[in-house]
């Protein structure tokens, strides 16, 4: 079934999600749309962590550039900014579950208004019900805010915020906002408040592809870029 | 004392069938490529591969030469599948764990780079957050259903954490950029990743070295792994790999 709604390319959502980052953050992106958001931070005084094990990752590498001991952890050739550091894995992980970490951006398969999210194994896709946990729930357990960049929707155009949560959690109760190609959902207390909606588009539209049921913010805006 | 073999079939000759090694490597970056070679030449059986986040995906070609050969009979993991179900669907290794031939137990990446660690340090077990609120705080997460053995959690200041027990390994394959005679060793930008900590966690670990130095040319303050966690050292030729988990 093809997409309801036509929204934002992956690279202005992660712009979008670019702007919750202030300068002195340390930042953690997923693989994915979080990994765009990388291309967005030039000018501002932001350290990127990866967790392969270091702290200014600088911009992907190309030809001669290209060191294959200088990956991030998305396994792209990457170089290094002034000020980098190495440090090995336990150090690495050690920083993200204590915290140290002010901005986490993953990708993820749902999501529900609760700010629980699942997003290591897809056992419709894969057959089975184990897959790839990587580096995910340590990312959530250390998490001050925890932000989820995907489509709105999954490829057959089912919804992704949903009511429950079908697939295996990566972790309950810790996703503070949620940005997609058509809406940045906040997470409250009270549940998922819709706070912006891709230009032209209308709260129930943003609902009629949405499981979750929205609150509309007083204040819903169009998302600017 | 003086480690250093001469080759990295003389390193890994005495290796016996059902061990447990750990393979550091954070996808392409810092795997022992060349000890796994040896160890493919070798056919050694029954393997227990405790990996940290994909060095297989990063030596596919190494993977799908053990995985051929049923040298396999599990995989410790936090990212052990291609990302990619279909490009999944076509592997060797994952058909083999999807029909239960191999098993594929998994953690997430810190509470593994944990367990290694107290290995080496001699503590048992340790309570982490990371898990809690998914399967893993549960049970052993495994596609071999009856190995789910159930957790253990307990709540500190009202918040609640996972036990996960300590990962010894009989053996460590280490993968560094220098080291001397002694096992001192040194590691190059992202390369380093699990190689330190597995280095602890290996009852007999086995470094391959891009530079092997007479002892005292590598600068003592810049020691990442003292020698005394390395027993065998062997010089590698520097192997050039795809930057790729594609």
């Amino acid at each position: 079934m093809p997409q309801k709604f036509q929204g934002l390319p992956r690279e202005m959502i992660a712009l979008r999600a670019s702007r919750e980052i202030k300068d002195g953050d340390y930042v953690n992106l997923g693989i994915g749309i979080p990994t765009l958001v990388s291309n967005w931070i030039e000018g501002k005084d932001v350290t990127l962590q990866s967790e392969i094990g270091m702290t200014k990752t600088g911009p992907l590498a190309f030809d001669d550039d290209v060191d294959q001991d200088l990956i991030n952890a998305s396994c792209q050739p990457v170089t290094e900014l002034p000020g980098i550091a190495y440090f090995d894995i336990f150090d690495s992980f050690g920083m993200i579950r204590g915290g140290y970490m002010d901005v986490i951006m993953m990708g993820a398969l749902q999501v529900n208004g609760r700010g629980d999210y699942a997003g290591w194994a897809n056992p419709a896709a894969r057959g089975m019900d184990i897959g790839n946990i990587g580096g995910s729930m340590d990312l959530c357990a250390g998490a001050t805010k925890l932000f989820i960049t995907m489509m709105h929707t999954d490829p057959d155009g089912g919804p992704k915020v949903v009511n429950e949560i079908t697939f295996p959690y990566t972790t309950k109760g810790k996703v503070n906002m949620i940005f997609t190609d058509l809406a940045v959902i906040e997470i409250t207390p009270e549940g998922p408040v819709l706070k912006e909606v891709f230009p032209g588009l209308t709260p129930e539209d943003i609902q009629s592809v949405t499981g979750a049921k929205l609150i509309i913010a007083p204040d819903l805006k169009e998302i600017e870029l | 004392m003086d480690k250093v073999y001469s080759s990295v079939e003389e390193a890994v000759a005495n290796i016996e069938d059902g061990a447990t090694i750990a393979i550091p490597g954070f996808f392409a970056a810092g795997v022992p490529r060349v000890l796994l070679q040896a160890l493919i030449k070798k056919g050694t059986k029954n393997l227990t591969l405790a990996c940290g986040c994909g060095p297989m995906l990063g030596a596919a070609e190494e993977l799908t030469q053990l995985v051929k050969n049923k040298q396999i009979k599990k995989v410790i993991d936090s990212y052990g599948l291609y990302r990619s179900a279909t490009k999944g669907l076509q592997d060797p290794f994952e058909q083999a764990v999807r029909a239960s031939e191999i098993e594929l137990e998994v953690y997430p990446m810190g509470t593994l780079a944990e367990k290694y660690r107290v290995a080496g340090a001699g503590i048992p077990a340790f309570y982490t957050p990371t898990g809690v609120g998914s399967v893993v705080e549960e049970h052993i997460v495994t596609n071999i259903i009856a190995n789910r053995k159930p957790k253990e959690t307990r709540v500190f200041d009202g918040k609640k954490y996972v036990l996960e027990y300590a990962l010894k390994t009989d053996y460590a394959f280490i993968h560094a950029y220098m080291g001397d005679r002694e096992g001192n060793l040194v590691y190059r930008k992202t390369a380093r990743n699990f190689n330190p900590v597995m280095a602890t966690a290996g009852k007999i670990t086995i470094a391959e070295v891009e530079k092997l130095v007479e002892s005292g040319k590598i600068e003592p303050d810049c020691v990442h792994t003292a020698g005394v966690y390395v027993q065998r050292v062997v010089e590698v030729p520097r192997v050039s790999f795809a930057i790729t988990i594609d």
